[in-house]
Formats: structure tokens, C-alpha cells, sequence
């Protein structure tokens, strides 16, 4: 092992942990328990539960998968904020007491793992995909839909939401009204509606403009500070509503949706860029790879 | 969509309200700053003033309007509240009834009020 990495290893202090535990089956009430866990440079708190696991205590249970902020499995409320637990290390919490908790405003399946049914129910209410009129097209596709680079642009940080759900355990409306839609559901219903390449708001009204929907916003904003992949669904929220303004009182252009690009003619692959992967959109009659 | 349209009228309503507001602050709170530039005189607050401006046809719209947009305001914002508490859809269409209905009596009877006050010709 060479220095850097034994210096990466050595252990900087040792942090107390204090854990919900909650086993819905059992008879014991949610409560804390302790765990010191010495901590090395770099650890997160998801590596400080599995040091927990590995060490003290093999039946404190948590949801995680991909370690590195993709997934989006390890959802937490940790040190008061919904976090994700892969994401943050112990040492930038600038503290030597790690309170973790399961996520607000979801029921708790055991100790770190919330039921996120309702976050998923909600989210497939707003028909999140590409919804067109040219049914046709979708099932047998001959080309792709035209859009451009300030088209993508308007609508591709929603698209970066990977579902973990803070948004929701931060919002102070989802946490009295089980019947909100919520900011992720309304951030994704939004992403679609934007899409140029979409034919579906009509469809995604019932939901976006409801009782329930973006009007029950208050814009405290604390999705949009939570996220991790650095989407704003309080944006979104404030958009939708704009949009649903402008299209009340008349203003603005219908969007026409995006068409099937005429496939390009007559050209030729660069040399130092390797070959495509097989098409699965059909024969769009383009020049064959080289 | 008839949630997007009450909650225009909300946007809408609180805009003449913080215009309305406005004349109610300087006419009630402000008077002496209007006296000095000529607007207006005596105590506002007297009631000989109160029926004057009441008499007045701008002062009864102005009223009327004021009335009607901070009942719809108000009441909006408790139906958003309710709203909010989980209730059952049942109870939500119950509790949205009832406060229409009450917004509609307050603002007939506030109506009635001030045009009967603008007919009558002082105490």
C-alpha cells in the first residue's frame, strides 16, 4: 500500500451515530439508537451504516444500490435534511453527531427504509413519456423527432430526476396533504409538457392543474434545495402554472409538436469516431456505417 | 381547467386589492398628508364623513369591488388551506359549497349595505 492510500485509511476521529430504528412487525416504538463509527477520509454515511452493519449491528436495514448518486435508493434524512446518503461525507456534515432517520412524509417499511408506493403512484399519474397523436409513429418508428439544442435546453434538467424522492420528504405541502401531487410528479408531468417532441398535456391536466396540483404550491423551495442531481422542481411548478396562465387568457402561440426529421443525405462519418450501434428505429434509409 | 381559473381570479383579486388597499390606506391613515396637498378635509373617521364618502358613487364601487375580491381572496385561500388537511373529496366539495355560498350571502348583503348607504341622504 503506498502512502497516500494508508493516509486515506487512517482514521480522522470517531463520530457517534444516532439511528432510528423501527421495525413496523415488532411491538417497539421508533427510537434512536447509538453507534460510535470511526471515520477515514472520503467515508459517507452510507459507508458509515454498512461500517454499523459489518461491525455492531447486522440487522439495521437500509435501501441503497449504486454508491455514487445515480440510483437514487438511499434516500435519508440526515442531520435534518433529506439527503442521500452515498452523497455526503461524514466529515463535510461538520459535525461528530450523525442523526439518521428514515425519509419524511413516507411510511416506513423498517428502520432507513421508506415505502416510496405513493412517490411512484404519483409519479405515473402525470403519464411520464412521450405521449403522440401519430400513434403509429411510436409503435413503428421511421425516423426521430426534430428538436433543437434551446428545445432540449428548456427542458433537460427535469429530465435529470432520478426518482429518490427528497423533494417530497422536504415539501411542507406533501407533509399535510396526502393528496398533493408533489413536487417530483409535477416536475415530471412539466418535463413532458415542455418536450417539443410531446402531444400529451392535455392528458396530464387532470393532474397538474387539479385541486391537488401546482396551485397548492406554497414555493418555500426546499425541493429545489435538496436535490441532488440540481433540478428545480419549484421551477417547474412556477412554469406550469405560468404556462396554464398564458394559455387561459389567450396569450402566446399553440406549440406545434415536433415532426420526424427527413433522414440526412449524403454524408460522411468522421474517421476517428467509431461506428453507431445497430439502429433499432427502423430503416431510415440512411447511407450503412462503413 | 376550473382550479387554473379560481386561481387567476386569486392572482387577479389580490392585485386590486393592494391597489384598493392603497386608497382605503391614504384616504383613512394619510389624510392629513392629502389635506396638505389639498385633497380632502376633516377627520375622515367622522361619521358626517363617512356617509359624504359613502354618497358617492366612485366610493360605492370602490367599496363593492373591495368586497368582492377580498371575500373571493380570503375565501380561496381557506378553501386552500382545507384543502391541504387530507380531507375526504366528499368533505373538500362540502367545504368548497359552503364557503361559496357563504362568500355569495356576505357579499349580496355587503352590496345591499352600500347602496343603500349611497340612496340614503345622511343620518
Amino acid at each position: 500500500m503506498n502512502k497516500s492510500a494508508t493516509q486515506d485509511k487512517a482514521i480522522l476521529k470517531t463520530v457517534k451515530f444516532e439511528i432510528l430504528r423501527y421495525n413496523p412487525a415488532g411491538k417497539e416504538s421508533p427510537h434512536l439508537e447509538n453507534y460510535s463509527v470511526p471515520i477515514t477520509k472520503g467515508m459517507t454515511v452510507l459507508d458509515g451504516l454498512t461500517w454499523i452493519k459489518e461491525h455492531l449491528d447486522s440487522s439495521l436495514s437500509w435501501r441503497s444500490s449504486c454508491r455514487m448518486g445515480i440510483c437514487g435508493s438511499c434516500g435519508m434524512f440526515i442531520n435534518g435534511l433529506p439527503r442521500l446518503a452515498c452523497n455526503n461525507q461524514i466529515v463535510h456534515l461538520h459535525s461528530d453527531r450523525v442523526v439518521v432517520k428514515p425519509l419524511p412524509n413516507y411510511d416506513i417499511i423498517r428502520d432507513l427504509v421508506p415505502d416510496l408506493e405513493s412517490l411512484f403512484n404519483k409519479h405515473r399519474s402525470v403519464k411520464p413519456y412521450l405521449i403522440r397523436q401519430d400513434a403509429s409513429e411510436q409503435d413503428k418508428p421511421t425516423g426521430e423527432f426534430f428538436q433543437s439544442e434551446q428545445e432540449l435546453l428548456n427542458y433537460i434538467q427535469f429530465a435529470y430526476c432520478i426518482k429518490c424522492g427528497l423533494c417530497m420528504a422536504a415539501c411542507p405541502t406533501v407533509a399535510t396533504s396526502e393528496e398533493y401531487a408533489g413536487p417530483q410528479s409535477l416536475t415530471a408531468g412539466w418535463r413532458y409538457i415542455s418536450d417539443t417532441r410531446d402531444e400529451g398535456a392535455s392528458e396530464r391536466q387532470d393532474v397538474l392543474y387539479s385541486s391537488h396540483g401546482v396551485y397548492r404550491c406554497h414555493f418555500a423551495g426546499a425541493c429545489s434545495q435538496v436535490c441532488p442531481k440540481g433540478v428545480d422542481p419549484a421551477l417547474a411548478i412556477q412554469m406550469a402554472k405560468r404556462d396554464a396562465f398564458m394559455k387561459g387568457f389567450g396569450f402566446g402561440k399553440a406549440r406545434k409538436a415536433s415532426s420526424v426529421m427527413s433522414p440526412v443525405q449524403d454524408w460522411t462519418p468522421r474517421g476517428d469516431i467509431p461506428n453507431a450501434p445497430e439502429k433499432t428505429a427502423g430503416n431510415t434509409g440512411s447511407k450503412s456505417e462503413p | 381547467m376550473r382550479e387554473s381559473r379560481l386561481w387567476f381570479w386569486h392572482i387577479l383579486s389580490a392585485v386590486v386589492i393592494l391597489v384598493l388597499l392603497g386608497l382605503h390606506m391614504g384616504t383613512m391613515h394619510l389624510s392629513e398628508l392629502l389635506h396638505m396637498i389639498g385633497i380632502g378635509s376633516g377627520d375622515p373617521v367622522q361619521s358626517e364623513q363617512v356617509f359624504h364618502r359613502s354618497q358617492q358613487a366612485v366610493y360605492m364601487i370602490i367599496y363593492i369591488l373591495l368586497l368582492g375580491t377580498g371575500l373571493f381572496h380570503g375565501l380561496y385561500g381557506l378553501r386552500s388551506i382545507f384543502f391541504e388537511l387530507s380531507l375526504s373529496r366528499t368533505l373538500e366539495k362540502l367545504i368548497g359549497g359552503v364557503l361559496a355560498v357563504a362568500g355569495i350571502a356576505l357579499f349580496v348583503y355587503g352590496t345591499y349595505v352600500a347602496v343603500l348607504l349611497f340612496q340614503t341622504s345622511g343620518v
